[in-house]
């Protein structure tokens, strides 16, 4: 016999149980969290003041460097630079023919200006498990990063990280979100 | 503590989604409370959920009871015999001067004979605690196996705020009671491991924009970053040990398993393939290594000697197999596999290689062994909300554990 049955109910507060525990039972409490805006803002549990890991201070990342925004061509959706997501297939890093254009003008433009960096974050659709696909978004990443460096880019202009399944892009839990998840963005430093 | 908005409060739903034929009836009748202060937990309501939980019993309601007695005496044995009864629990909780004694019976109700009976002193916020100790005691008695109940688990949830995510690691009670967030964080966080003296977890965190992994102790919240290289930083793995961590770094270009020797800090490399190699899990005697690699074209499990060694290929059934997780004896692998379409938890015995699919999908993840190795924690996703499920090994018990409010992945059970 199958039975369907639902046992019990019942809600939990982890706010609550948290701002319960006293200053003494260091066991398991909270820390507190940076200002929001903050990039990189993470916070530990009980986190030794000072131990360079509450990331807020990180600011130097990408995308907070407002001054020498992109040109208008980026936002022209006649030019390939406007296209800045190259999409995958699944379980594969290999670049489709039709993004093969949009990687040569990307390359085409940071060869033409070398003091710009891009940060090529590759992801992956949810299924299958997270670790591997950490190390599949970073194939692809690497794949558009080979493109770029034989099309005129630096190795200097180009950094890559992997995000896996953990940033998708659609929410959805179907192919069509599936699609828009395997993907590189090519994202420039100031934009 | 502003930190959390209302939205941060977990409702739990635990609900036994597939349970045993041979369900044993017991009854669990509320236990007598005395004393001026008052009792703050319904131990023997806890105890009921536990033992319902685990999908081994069929639980009595407390209205369909025939009386409520308190001691062996008051007892009608033929009472609950009529109604089928084959098991039940009485017992006290007693408050003095704040301190609680908590004393507790499990007759067999067809012999009328006590199978055990135990007395125990509990402070008020111990006492979840003592209701799990003996939900535990009593699972063992009936089933032989230990219980898992007065153990831990940690998961990894997100909520989302506008288009802010916020990922927190947290740690809480087998039921999902006690949840605390020992890190959170507006980038993704990923991969928790416990180590094998349960003080520890190891965690990869993405709070720097780039992967690292860090290592944080419980107790006092302090933490180390042990690895934070150029490329990958992930999977950490202890080994039985505790001295080292086995993880997936992709400084040298393609992503190996290394061994990271955490007093040294000196790092060995283990695999050296061109393709993905990730995902090591230490064997429980510490000899070996097994890994996710796609060497073969689509993700297997290898095994490697964790001295370094001839890599061997450990699947062949089915197009992916991916991130193993031994059972404490060492004897079986949980993993998750597809064969095409979803992807399920499947366990392979390491003595005949065979595969036994447990779960039906589509997105099922992160398989962690409970401690008694019986049931295997797992991660769900089905029509956009993620939850954590369990399935005993045999794939006959299935419960869920349901987050109203976030997404809840990743699940570890503490050793």
């Amino acid at each position: 016999m199958k039975f369907n049955k639902t046992i019990v109910v019942l809600a939990i507060s982890a706010m609550m149980l948290t701002a319960c525990s006293d200053d003494k039972d260091e066991s398991l409490t909270d820390g507190s969290q940076n200002s929001a805006s903050g990039l990189n803002d993470a916070s530990t549990s009980g986190l030794n003041g000072g131990a360079g890991v509450n990331g807020s201070a990180l600011g130097g990342g990408y995308g907070s460097n407002g001054a020498g925004g992109l040109g208008p061509e980026f936002s022209d959706p006649n030019n390939p630079l406007s296209k800045q997501t190259i999409y995958f297939m699944l379980d594969s890093s290999q670049v489709q023919e039709d993004f093969v254009p949009v990687i040569a003008a990307h390359a085409q433009y940071l060869g033409a200006h070398p003091a710009q960096h891009v940060v090529l974050e590759g992801h992956g659709d949810e299924r299958g498990s997270r670790e591997y696909n950490i190390a599949l978004g970073e194939q692809r990443a690497k794949s558009v990063a080979n493109l770029l460096k034989s099309q005129g880019a630096s190795d200097a202009q180009l950094e890559i990280v992997s995000y896996g399944e953990e940033k998708p892009a659609a929410a959805g839990h179907d192919e069509s979100a599936f699609q828009l998840n395997r993907r590189v963005e090519v994202v420039y430093q100031g934009q | 503590m502003s930190l959390y908005s209302a939205n941060s409060s977990a409702e739990l739903n635990i609900e036994i989604t597939e349970g045993i034929e041979s369900a044993l009836p017991v009854s669990v009748v509320p236990f007598a409370m005395q004393g001026a202060a008052g009792v703050p937990v319904d131990v023997s309501f806890v105890v009921n959920s536990d033992l319902g939980r685990s999908g081994y019993f069929k639980m009595l309601d407390r209205q369909n009871m025939p009386g409520k007695p308190s001691t062996a005496e008051a007892i009608n044995f033929k009472d609950w015999q009529a109604i089928n009864q084959n098991y039940m629990v009485i017992g006290q909780v007693t408050e003095s001067g704040g301190q609680y004694n908590v004393q507790f019976q499990l007759f067999d109700v067809y012999k009328g004979t006590q199978l055990l009976g135990y007395r125990m002193n509990s402070s008020a916020e111990d006492l979840r605690r003592t209701a799990h100790h003996i939900s535990d005691l009593i699972f063992e008695k009936l089933t032989g196996k230990k219980g898992v109940f007065s153990g831990r688990i940690s998961y990894i949830t997100t909520s989302k705020q506008g288009k802010q995510s916020t990922h927190r690691l947290q740690v809480a009670d087998a039921d999902g009671f006690n949840a605390q967030t020992i890190a959170s964080s507006i980038e993704p966080l990923m991969s928790p491991a416990w180590s094998p003296d349960g003080r520890k977890l190891a965690y990869v965190s993405f709070e720097k924009k780039n992967a690292a992994i860090y290592i944080q102790t419980l107790a006092t919240g302090e933490r180390q970053r042990v690895a934070e290289f150029r490329g990958i930083n992930g999977a950490p793995s202890w080994s039985p040990d505790g001295s080292k961590l086995a993880v997936t770094l992709s400084k040298d270009g393609s992503p190996d398993i290394y061994v990271l020797n955490l007093a040294t800090r000196s790092l060995v490399k283990l695999t050296k393939s061109f393709a993905i190699d990730t995902e090591p899990t230490w064997s429980p005697d510490g000899g070996s290594i097994v890994f996710t690699s796609d060497r073969g074209g689509k993700p297997q499990l290898y095994i490697v000697p964790s001295q370094g060694g001839e890599e061997k290929r450990l699947t062949f059934t089915g197009s992916y197999n991916a991130r193993a997780s031994f059972s404490p004896d060492g004897k079986n692998i949980a993993m998750v596999h597809s064969s095409g379409g979803d992807y399920r938890i499947a366990i392979m015995d390491m003595a005949t290689r065979s595969i036994n699919v447990l779960t039906s999908g589509p997105s099922d993840e992160s398989p962690s062994f409970a401690p008694n190795g019986s049931l295997i924690l797992y991660a769900s996703k089905k029509g956009g909300t993620g939850y954590l499920s369990a399935v005993s090994i045999d794939g006959k018990m299935q419960q869920k554990l349901v987050f109203d409010s976030s997404e809840v992945r990743e699940p570890a059970w503490a050793p």
